[in-house]
């Protein structure tokens, strides 16, 4: 079942964390467990009182278990977001 | 494997998918596998005033074990069919 994410590969990913965090980098890899590489990837921090923060990372591997959602970005879209006037409460933890 | 089928026969239809960190998603079903990690395209957010997280992303993959629910057109599920499937789940061997 490992074709689900074959199409992401080297596209530009939003990964949605278990814990809440957005993680924004390019899909090189995964396996059946969700394990994911995310290459040149950054965290975007949102917060209800300042706009939206960017922290980069660098080439990351995130395990599975903490993978919530991975969505494929439109780069068009993206580019458009004016970040410093979103406001928005980080995202809840997901609760098992 | 029920579930895993009854999925596969909802291919093209829409759905929204809530998950336990209450983020509620709407979008088109686009493939389903044995975990039932589930991929979207049409992505929308329900809510997007408080989830601006992932506006721009238009197609997504959610790991199953994230899911809370996933909301279904009720013509499009034969509740009868899953009755009679589901007890007949129960009488035969499972393999886990």
């Amino acid at each position: 079942m490992a074709q689900v994410l074959d199409a992401y590969v080297n596209k530009s990913v939003n990964v949605v964390t278990a814990d809440g965090r957005i993680i924004i980098g390019t899909l090189r890899g995964f396996d059946q467990a969700i394990n994911i590489i995310l290459d040149d990837s950054h965290e975007r921090v949102f917060s209800s009182t300042d706009g939206v923060e960017q922290v980069l990372l660098g080439l990351y591997i995130i395990r599975g278990d903490n993978v919530a959602l991975i969505g494929e970005i439109d780069e068009e879209v993206d580019k458009n977001i004016d970040f410093s006037r979103i406001r928005a409460d980080a995202l809840p933890l997901a609760k098992t | 494997m029920l579930f895993y089928s009854f999925f596969k026969s909802l291919v093209g239809k829409e759905v929204v998918i809530e998950l336990k960190n209450d983020l509620s998603i709407a979008g088109t079903l686009q493939s389903v596998d044995q975990y039932l990690n589930v991929k979207l395209t049409e992505v929308q957010v329900l809510d997007p005033e408080k989830y601006p997280h992932i506006q721009s992303v238009t197609s997504a993959f959610v790991r199953g074990s994230v899911i809370r629910y996933i909301q279904l057109p009720p013509d499009d599920v034969d509740t009868q069919l899953l009755q009679e499937a589901t007890r007949k789940e129960i009488t035969q061997p499972r393999k886990e």
